[in-house]
């Protein structure tokens, strides 16, 4: 990990801007391809904003609402050493991608025995919260860790955001990079000039001793509000972002769990076989007879996303209901 | 040599070069499903006989640099296109001298030294990828083209079209080849689409579509050639449409009970080998002896490289830990 001496105050949109300008200006093998990235629209979250104008509609293409090709033209690009980094601009808009992704690029490297590879990024985005309704809002990333062949990527933090897309986009292997629109707002330190975060490192946003919440993306900054909330009843939880499924950090999880024996995982995908039943599955079969208390999980209902606010909030998690789930963990009464 | 006397060489030299391919992708076909049916060893494969015309002429137009992308029916394209008979037969029975060392199959061959970059058992899945491979080409400033084979029925996915459109709006140099067979799997082509020439589906793409008989060599081969000239220049995207036919089924072993007699025993009386043969013979650009000698060097190439295969190690249990992520740390075991 690099770390800049100088850091500013960035969005996470501005995060994931400048690591996608800093590629552009470093590699020439990098370019852009997605809907209506090029100015003025600068993609419709404005997230490649006045990159057309630096690099040229030659390095940031417009392409056509075709999401198998743009992810099989990328594929493509990548088997021949280019540096492609695809935006499929919502992430339910992926199941049409889903084929080359899955059957082409998660298995050029090992069907080949290493004779091609694909180093392909796809930038997606979850746009749950924002009322948009059942196709508009899911986080599925559960699916590709289901797939042999691809690294999974979802950032919390701007910092995050920029080092982990830059070690993406550089990275020999296809990466899913999964972005989140609700937090494109947020705002952090980010380092200035070249910052790599490492794919495969979970990095333990609050230190505590009694309960530990494993999570990533959204849930992150849930959890560290709820580690306020349990703060404030003395009880100190320690969060323990993920940063990317695959791989998975899991010496991590392990180191924090076997000290604060007990844990939640939470995250915005879809409880039911997600993400967390496999985590709470290595912490059990890991520290079985540690744990003081079973994993608890916290993930979005088993249900489509509904539209209207008050539906959708009672879908999703939020970080009053890590902090039930934190103080069933510890035994303490809600 | 004159002029007159250089062209009559070349059209020998290309006449033998056809016919070459065309034998040796028939004899590969047929000892495979020779030794399938005899019990010599337990695999599937997809023939391609009948359609060797076309994986002749592609192989023929094409420079060794071009781009292929293409099927599980694809063996007799890749021996056009000069991947080497070990890596091919050795990945199709799974074994350590195959090109992807028995971790592809005969459905997944890929070699890059000779252009193939994919081969994919996905119908359709190959064309938006051949565009990705076209364009990189363009990124790298070369003049190499792609050349991506599907079937009639791979014309009706969302892939096909979203590929044509892409490669036609960036003006990329790909060769849309589709090797109309009429048939895809158990179901002819006029029960899966309304329209009488697949290459009218280029229209739609503002592509030059061409529909060219795809049991002549030399017409494929020239309408390769063309094509892959409008793609070095720049010019875009074309694409073919090869009318042909595939005479054992969909699988080895397909007992085609979807298939009039009649239409068969048309298709294997106009059977393309032959007939080229035929025609050169009559041309005086191979004589009956020369013929004889290349459907026998053929056999024999064949036999030699199946029986290095069938000698080589199956692959080592320790490749389902390499070639995976470049970076296995973190990786499930
Ligand atoms: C996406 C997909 N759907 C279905 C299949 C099963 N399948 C394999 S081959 C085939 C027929 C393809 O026909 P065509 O494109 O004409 O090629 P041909 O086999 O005739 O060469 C089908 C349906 C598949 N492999 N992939
Ligand atoms: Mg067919």
């Amino acid at each position: 990990m690099t770390i800049a001496a100088e850091t500013r105050t960035l969005t996470m949109a501005g995060a994931i801007n400048e690591a996608l300008d800093e590629a552009l200006a470093a590699d020439p093998r990098v370019f852009l391809l997605g809907e209506d990235l090029a100015d003025p629209a600068g993609g419709v979250s404005g997230v490649t904003s006045g990159l057309s104008t630096k690099y040229g509609r030659d390095r940031v293409l417009d392409t056509p609402i075709s999401e198998a090709a743009i992810a099989g033209a990328a594929i493509g690009a990548a088997i021949e050493g280019r540096l492609p980094v695809a935006e499929i601009m919502i992430m339910d808009f992926i199941t049409i991608a889903l084929d080359q992704i899955v059957n082409v690029a998660a298995k050029a490297r090992f069907m080949s025995a290493g004779r091609t590879g694909c180093p392909m990024t796809v930038r997606t985005a979850s746009f749950g919260g924002l009322g948009s309704g059942a196709t508009h809002s899911q986080s599925l990333e559960a699916w590709f860790m289901h797939v042999p062949g691809i690294k999974v990527v979802v950032p919390s933090t701007p910092a995050d955001a920029k080092g982990l897309l830059t070690a993406a986009i550089f990275d020999p292997d296809p990466c899913l990079f999964l972005e989140t629109v609700a937090l494109y707002g947020t705002r952090g330190e980010v380092p200035s000039g070249t910052h790599v975060v490492e794919i495969g490192q979970a990095d333990v946003k609050r230190s505590g001793s009694d309960v530990s919440i494993v999570c990533y993306g959204r849930a992150v900054v849930d959890a560290l509000q709820a580690a306020e909330e349990l703060a404030a009843e003395g009880m100190e939880a320690e969060v323990v972002d993920l940063r990317t499924l695959v791989p998975l950090d899991i010496d991590t999880v392990l180191e924090s769990v076997g000290r604060t024996r007990r844990a939640v995982v939470a995250h915005y995908s879809v409880e039911f076989a997600g993400p967390g039943a496999e985590i709470a599955a290595q912490i059990n079969s890991r520290l079985f007879g540690r744990l003081a208390a079973p994993v608890q999980r916290v993930g979005a209902r088993f249900r489509p996303i509904p539209s209207a606010r008050a539906l959708e909030a009672a879908v999703f998690p939020n970080a009053h209901l890590i902090a039930e789930a934190a103080r069933r963990a510890t035994g303490s009464p809600p | 040599m004159t002029t007159t006397e250089a062209a009559a060489q070349s059209a020998e030299d290309l006449a033998r070069d056809l016919y070459t391919k065309m034998t040796l992708a028939q004899a590969c076909d047929e000892r495979l499903r020779q030794g399938i049916a005899r019990g010599e060893f337990a695999i599937t494969i997809w023939p391609s006989r009948g359609q060797e015309a076309i994986a002749a002429g592609l192989g023929a137009a094409l420079r060794t640099d071009d781009r292929l992308v293409t099927t599980y029916r694809g063996l007799h394209d890749m021996i056009g296109k000069g991947v080497p008979l070990e890596e091919l037969l050795g990945e199709v029975l799974g074994r350590a001298v195959g090109a992807g060392r028995g971790k592809g199959g005969t459905m997944h061959i890929t070699c890059p030294e000779v252009g193939v970059m994919l081969t994919t058992g996905i119908v359709g899945a190959g064309v938006p990828v051949a565009v990705g491979l076209a364009l990189a080409a363009r990124q790298q400033g070369s003049d190499r083209v792609v050349a991506v084979c599907f079937g009639d029925g791979a014309t009706n996915t969302g892939s096909f079209h979203e590929g044509m459109n892409l490669a036609a709006t960036w003006q990329l140099p790909v060769i849309f080849v589709c090797q109309n067979n009429l048939f895809a799997e158990m179901t002819p082509i006029g029960d899966t689409m309304h329209i009488e020439r697949v290459a009218d589906r280029a229209l739609a793409h503002g592509m030059p579509g061409h529909r060219i008989d795809g049991n002549d060599p030399e017409a494929v081969y020239q309408a390769v050639s063309e094509a892959a000239e409008q793609g070095r220049a720049g010019e875009g995207p074309t694409f073919l449409e090869c009318v042909t036919f595939r005479f054992k089924g969909h699988y080895m072993g397909d007992p085609q009970h979807y298939m009039p007699p009649e239409q068969l025993a048309a298709a294997e009386a106009a059977d393309p080998i032959p007939r080229y043969r035929q025609k050169l013979i009559e041309a005086a650009l191979l004589s009956a002896a020369d013929a004889d000698e290349i459907e026998q060097q053929a056999a024999a190439a064949v036999e030699a490289a199946l029986k290095e295969v069938l000698s080589a190690p199956e692959p080592d249990g320790r490749e389902l830990d390499v070639d995976f992520f470049a970076d296995m740390k973190g990786i499930p075991a």
